[in-house]
């Protein structure tokens, strides 16, 4: 270890955003705790108040700062540490790291880079050098000519042929890539990626290669091992945050596995890493002929992914050997034994599923390719391929059962659905076997190898049989243990036996699942212990199988009682880190007060997949059936329901109902919330209003009730078409439009129909309660009004501009609430407010998405609090009040729209949004300027393009323009705009609609960057605007402009930016608040 | 799904297993070990120093890309260790009835029905493994359709005789002359050694060297006990007498190490993995090694002139050794992998350099 280094800096990945997500809170985390444990202070910068990273017990200090080189130095200067991690945080960081060493502040402040070498990731970050690098090493590449403008890209597709693809350097998870074929889609798609990058990489296409993946760990002794190699499902063509993934690869041989491996280690050598790194391969799938895609030198997805999937912490390692130590000096930590250099060897198969959440948004492609759309993960741990594959279809959380057993999943036009892959792939190759297609045909139109589709063909063969035998008893006991062996569910049991249909759907599974146990039939619990059983395993990272005869943990352990705390699944939209959080929280009180300490979940990319954050981790579905086959054998004290999100908040009800012990809030109470009907009920009988709302099942009576309460309406369907699954509609012609494309209506499939109150402000409350009486709360109010999703609004804590009165009010409520549904543990409830007027929209007996921003903005860690009481324990009332604090937390969301091609940047009733930030400041102003820049915007230097809207929302900026045009700022607005502003006093230039052959025009002064900040609101609620507008917005995203949708939020964020500047900000640590 | 039907595993401790068939019905005895590797199985399977064992592989899935072509190159099969499959049984979780692969030629199961081989799926490799690490490497055999057999201990026979080859092979047109003396070699050192310019003599492991003209002297790995193979032994008393440079691998290692007079042992469950973490004596440069050895040099033995090479950084056993002056060494792990990591094929140039320096 060196020795001289006592303070090192981590810079974080920021927000979660599509292609850097919670894996760089896992991989943070682990270095983190690698560094503390060697007695070195830790400095962390990251805005993302929601991670695990962002704890005292992790980090020594904490900065909710942007990670940006500005910010960065400002740090630096203040806490002069020794050294710097760059390869913990994504590409946020690594780029910002790259910035400070090119810019000379690293050498300036004699801070040195631990681990790699920055010229190393150089060399790996820009194409040509990473091509050239390669060639030296005589190791191949695909034929690439690095342009840097549209008519070299032209002449470079000439000397390669097409088709091709195009990449563009230094870009997130393959942000501006793309398959072209002709010189039309070549110009588009290089015009696009030449405004996130000065270089794009014209190249040949290996469409229909196997892609194949290792991670190398090199010392500094230059040993060197390949922890896991993972082959994607998906051949080349789709990124591989867009794929199927498994591991350990299934379909190469010893020469190839072999090969590839070493081709890693020549590589990571030559290039000179110091930790760990990512290589991608191609690899023919009809010879041994390969090329290397990518080199990544920082750890990734993929690396949180293999940890997981192997139990080999990289993070944990790569830290250590960053501060010196030699792979061979350090501890499989697994074993506690065995030594860290060696490579695992994995006796089970691991499957990664995406989570896509394309139905989220307005305008966008289904389809998948080579840029990144996924919004989270899933791992399964099998022994059979088949028994992972249906378990990670089933965890993606999309009410899919596993590979068959699906209703309503038939697709028209296969061929097509087959060859040009959407989120549904997987469920397209399911229909075309059942319909008859061969593995051969469907490998031709997939280029998915045919291991795979055989593997595949075998759950549905054995599903033919099942659904033969009709009745349970036809099913001999081997029959049924081999279903389970290839992954069937006692749900999907139940479908193809019993022919459930879906209101008896429930008691089927029980049926089924009586009878496998009266008949023996149950899964054995394994553990990961990295070393395929060949030295003890001292963690207890487990999965269940049906592929055994024996568990390797003992149950009859009576020594402490086991407490389950039920994990969130796979990140998505509306749930993701928050709850990571809040659990690993839970855990550690569960822990800290004698208990058991059992996790499950099995999400990749987080802390609370960590064998060492528990005693018990069971790295599984989060289903009914798996969890109880988890409390079969644990015994347990209790369940904790509330912390991991709506998943284990839904299976509540269904375990109580077996007996299960749920601590906290009865299950009773909490479907006396989610009910619509009951807690109506309840607010009736305590007095307390809700906006008017009523379940219809038929069109005639939407409108007679549309009628009664008037315009506009929010409509939430049951059964969902396509598209958004709720919408606000303000006249006749929007309703029957969204109806008649979105929604089924009907008996079985009503329509809830609530009045949408405008212009109110969104108040929440986040609270503890024991016994029915609030013990803490945390009162915070939104930026923006009613009509933006909670998750995707601006939310400030503690409330600076509500009445005392309202604040009084929604406390009176909530603890009427709490009373009334004898709460015991955390809620969250949110209120409309105009005129002192509050009306209840919201209330969830868990924990709630802000749980951890009010926990840190307070200081006090509600989730703990939570879990005491849960657990029984009598805690004391805090005496601290919110309005003591002195300092303002604001909370911001980042959306991911550049990722996310042709998809309408607006904001509307459902979550868009894919992460947060949550940054703490002197007052509102300085706290959202800080949260703003931390998620992607920038004070602007040039011009701003404003087009405001309805009246409303004019008359709302004309303050906010006013200042701009004081400061300074050239203002150029859209007609209307223009002259509604000139008649207030304010100058601006006016501009002409994108479809107006009219200069100056709207879309030039975007697409040439004349303006650099864009504010553009949507004429109203609904999400069908008009196309100027859209291209307005859409540019903005695609030409990496900040644009703001939303008038309540452009005013404060231009007021902040107007009367601070950046030096004004506090670089303050959180314990310096 | 194949033709399947039941079949047993037991124990001569009496536990039993049942799976199904996939390879040739009938019942077999030997020593059950297990091997953790995730690729190879072609490999493994026609590697003599799996002699007279029953094959564990503990990655569940096995069978997926098939068997491959049996095309021969210098004289051997360019994608298989030797001429067959040297296991007695195969035992593992999940077998693949399909298979895929560009090179494939045939099926595992195929294969094994060929070669009069049994095979068994659908058993917990995990639950066996554990046991055979925590009682150690046991007697097992296979019994098809109640046709018992007599418990069989491989390690009270000369393996070696039988995988050895009967009559003197030469490979190869190089500069320099390797005596290989081969006591169940795998076709990937052959190869190796001509990659790098030589001419390889294979000789039977009790065959007298002494006589022939060579420059460098290489004793390969086999199978079984190392203390079975007296003639070689005897042979090597001498050779490390001489100044030739003496390369050892695996039963080369212990061979090597009898005749200086160190003594072996039999390790508990053994190494057979391709994950096994070897570190170079007072270096910090480690490798990972493919192994598959169930006996080992005891390093307290080790005579005055000579000292270990290698020590696997897991259990502090030998996993080389050499002569502190003469150009002999030997390792216990498999620089020629095959299947397994490559990290140490440089052992063969250094082998190669020192013949060179010598002649």
């Amino acid at each position: 270890m060196i020795t001289e280094i006592k303070k090192v800096l981590v810079l974080g990945s920021g927000a979660l955003k599509i292609g850097e997500a919670g894996e760089f809170d896992y991989s943070g985390s682990q270095a983190l705790k690698a560094l503390r444990e060697e007695g070195v202070m830790t400095i962390l910068i990251n805005p993302n108040i929601a991670t695990v990273q962002t704890s005292e017990k992790i980090a020594g200090k904490i900065y909710f700062l942007p990670v940006t080189p500005y910010f960065v130095e400002q740090v630096i200067c203040k806490e002069k540490p020794d050294g710097v991690l760059l390869a913990f945080g994504g590409q946020t960081a690594l780029n910002c790291g790259i910035e400070l060493f090119k810019n000379g502040v690293l050498d300036k402040y004699n801070v040195r880079v631990l681990g790699t070498p920055v010229q190393a990731i150089m060399d790996t970050e820009d194409r040509e050098f990473f091509v050239n690098k390669l060639a030296e090493i005589e190791v191949k590449t695909p034929t690439s000519i690095a342009v840097t403008n549209v008519s070299d890209a032209l002449k470079a597709a000439e000397e390669i042929g097409f088709p091709l693809i195009i990449r563009a350097a230094y870009a997130l998870g393959g942000q501006g890539s793309g398959f072209c074929s002709s010189d039309d889609e070549l110009k588009a798609l290089a015009q696009k990626a030449f405004t996130y990058t000065e270089q794009i990489l014209v190249e040949e296409s290996l469409k229909g290669w196997k892609e194949v993946e290792y991670e190398v760990v090199r010392d500094r002794h230059d040993n060197c091992i390949t922890v896991c190699n993972m082959e994607n499902f998906d051949p080349l063509g789709i990124h591989t945050g867009e794929s199927i993934v498994v591991a350990p690869s299934q379909t190469l041989t010893n020469s190839e596995y072999h090969k590839l491996r070493e081709l890693s280690i020549k590589i990571i050598r030559h290039i000179g890493v110091v930790g760990e790194c990512n290589v991608q391969y191609a690899l023919d799938p009809d010879s041994e002929d390969y090329r290397v895609i990518e080199v990544n030198a920082r750890l990734s997805r993929s690396s949180a992914l293999a940890s997981k999937a192997t139990g080999y912490p990289l993070a944990f390692i790569a830290a250590k050997l960053a501060l010196g130590y030699g792979l061979h000096e350090l501890k499989n930590s697994v074993t506690k034994t065995t030594t860290a250099c060696f490579e695992p060897a994995l006796d089970y198969i691991v499957c990664k599923i995406p989570r896509w959440d394309l139905d989220k948004f307005q305008g966008v492609s289904h389809h998948i390719g080579s840029s990144m759309k996924s919004v989270g993960e899933v791992m399964a741990i099998g022994r059979t391929f088949e028994e992972s594959i249906q378990k990670g279809l089933r965890m993606i959380g999309q009410g899919m059962h596993g590979f068959v057993g699906n209703r309503d999943l038939t697709f028209d036009n296969l061929d097509k659905e087959l060859a040009e892959p959407t989120d549904m792939r997987i469920f397209v190759i399911a229909d075309a076997m059942e319909k008859g297609y061969t593995v051969e045909k469907i490998h031709k139109l997939t280029r998915i190898d045919n291991w795979f589709l055989h593997k595949l063909t075998n759950i549905v063969n054995l599903k033919n049989d099942l659904v033969k035998s009709r009745k349970p008893e036809n099913v001999s006991g081997e029959k049924l243990l081999e279903a389970k062996v290839l992954g069937f569910s006692d749900f999907q049991l139940a479908r193809y036996i019993l022919n459930s249909q879906v209101e008896e759907i429930e008691k089927g599974l029980l049926k089924i699942r009586n009878y496998r146990k009266k008949l023996g039939i149950l899964p054995f619990v394994k553990q990961i212990d990295t070393l395929a059983a060949e030295y003890p395993a001292q963690t207890n990272y487990l999965y269940l199988t049906y592929s055994g005869i024996e568990h390797d943990i003992d149950f009859g352990d009576k020594d402490k009682t086991s407490m389950i705390v039920l994990g969130s699944g796979a990140y998505r939209i509306g749930s993701s880190v928050e709850f990571d959080w809040c659990t690993v929280n839970a855990l550690d009180t569960v822990k800290d007060e004698g208990y058991r300490s059992v996790m499950i979940n099995f999400n990749p990319e987080t802390v609370s997949t960590d064998y060492d954050i528990c005693d018990r981790l069971y790295f599984d579905e989060l289903s009914f059936e798996r969890v109880m086959d988890i409390i079969d054998l644990e015994q347990p004290g209790g369940v904790i329901v509330s912390m991991g999100g709506q998943i284990p908040n839904n299976l509540a009800m269904r375990l109580h109902k077996q007996g299960v012990k749920i601590m906290g809030t009865s299950p009773e109470s909490i479907d006396n919330a989610e009910n619509r009907h009951k807690f109506s009920m309840m607010l009736d009988k305590i007095h307390v209003d809700q906006p008017k709302w009523k379940e219809l099942t038929n069109i005639k009576d939407i409108h007679e009730f549309v009628g009664r309460i008037g315009y506009p309406v929010l409509v939430r369907p049951s059964y969902v078409l396509s598209g958004a699954a709720m919408n606000v509609v303000s006249n006749e012609e929007e309703l029957d439009h969204f109806l008649e494309l979105a929604a089924n209506v009907s008996k079985q499939y009503p329509v809830v129909v609530s009045e949408f109150i405008e212009q109110a402000k969104e108040i929440e409350i986040d609270a503890i309660a024991q016994k029915g009486e609030i013990i803490a709360y945390a009162i915070s109010e939104h930026v923006e009004f009613a009509g933006v999703h909670s998750g995707d609004a601006t939310m400030i804590f503690p409330p600076q501009k509500i009445y005392f009165e309202t604040v009084r009010r929604i406390k009176k409520i909530s603890r009427q609430v709490a009373e009334n549904l004898k709460i015991t543990g955390p809620f969250n409830m949110q209120f409309l407010a105009k005129d002192n007027d509050i009306k209840v929209i919201e209330c969830n007996l868990r924990a709630s998405r802000s749980m951890p921003f009010v926990s840190k903005v307070l200081k006090t860690n509600l989730i703990e609090m939570a879990t005491l009481v849960m657990l029984g324990k009598d805690i004391e009332k805090p005496n601290k009040s919110i309005f003591e604090l002195d300092y303002v937390g604001v909370k911001a969301p980042q959306f991911s729209f550049s990722r996310l091609q042709k998809a309408d940047p607006v904001l509307g009733v459902d979550m868009s949004s894919t992460g947060e930030v949550g940054c703490l400041g002197e007052d509102f102003y300085e706290g959202i300027l800080k949260a703003m820049l931390s998620v992607g915007y920038s004070i602007p230097k040039k011009g701003i393009l404003l087009s405001t809207g309805p009246a409303r929302s004019k008359v709302e900026l004309v303050n906010s323009a006013r200042a701009l045009v004081e400061k300074g700022y050239e203002l150029y607005a859209t007609r209307g705009t223009q002259r509604f502003l000139e008649t207030n006093g304010i100058k601006a230039i006016p501009v002409a609609w994108p479809d107006e052959k009219v200069e100056p025009n709207a879309l030039d002064l975007i697409t040439t960057k004349k303006v650099d900040f864009v504010v553009n609101i949507p004429k109203d609620l609904s999400k069908t605007e008009l196309d100027n507008d859209y291209t307005i917005r859409r540019s903005a995203v695609d030409y990496n402009i900040p644009l703001i949708t939303n008038a309540r939020l452009a005013s404060a964020f231009i007021l902040a930016f107007c009367k601070l500047d950046m030096k004004d900000i506090a670089i303050k640590s959180w314990d310096e608040y | 799904m194949g033709n399947t039907d039941n079949i047993r595993l037991i124990f001569e401790d009496g536990s039993e297993y049942s799976g199904r068939s996939f390879g040739f019905k009938r019942s077999v005895a030997g020593e059950v070990v297990f091997n953790t590797a995730m690729t190879g199985y072609p490999e493994s399977l026609t590697d003599p120093s799996y002699k007279g064992q029953i094959l564990v592989l503990t990655y569940p899935l096995i069978g997926n890309y098939g068997t491959p072509k049996y095309d021969i190159e210098n004289q051997l099969l360019k994608y298989y260790e030797s001429d067959k499959i040297h296991i007695s049984g195969l035992i593992v979780s999940d077998y693949s009835f399909k298979f895929s692969h560009w090179n494939a030629d045939g099926s595992l199961a195929d294969w094994l029905k060929k070669s009069e081989v049994p095979g068994i799926y659908g058993i917990d490799t995990r639950a066996l493994t554990k046991k055979l690490r925590e009682k150690g490497t046991m007697l097992g055999k296979i019994v098809h359709a109640g046709n018992d057999v007599e418990w069989y201990d491989p390690n009270r026979d000369n393996l070696v005789a039988e995988v050895s080859i009967r009559r003197k092979e030469t490979y190869g047109k190089g500069s320099n002359v390797v005596m290989l003396v081969d006591c169940g070699v795998k076709n990937n050192i052959i190869r190796y050694l001509l990659e790098k310019d030589t001419t390889v003599i294979r000789v039977p492991w009790d065959y007298e060297f002494a006589q022939d003209d060579y420059d460098g002297l290489f004793i390969s790995n086999g199978p079984g006990d190392p203390k079975m193979c007296k003639a070689t032994i005897a042979q090597l008393e001498k050779a490390i007498k001489g100044d030739k440079p003496i390369f050892g691998i695996c039963l080369g290692n212990q061979l090597l190490s009898l005749a200086s007079g160190a003594d072996t042992y039999k390790l508990k469950y053994g190494h057979r993995s391709h994950n096994q973490p070897v570190i170079k004596v007072g270096t910090n440069r480690a490798y990972i090694t493919s192994q598959n050895h169930g006996f080992a040099v005891n390093n307290d033995t080790l005579g005055d002139e000579w000292e270990p090479l290698f020590i696997n950084i897991n259990d502090q056993t030998n996993e080389g050794m050499k002569h502190r002056t003469r150009p002999i060494f030997s390792t216990q792990f498999h620089p020629e992998a095959s299947g397994g990591p490559t990290d140490t094929a440089f052992l063969f140039d250094e082998f190669i350099a020192m013949i060179k320096k010598q002649k």
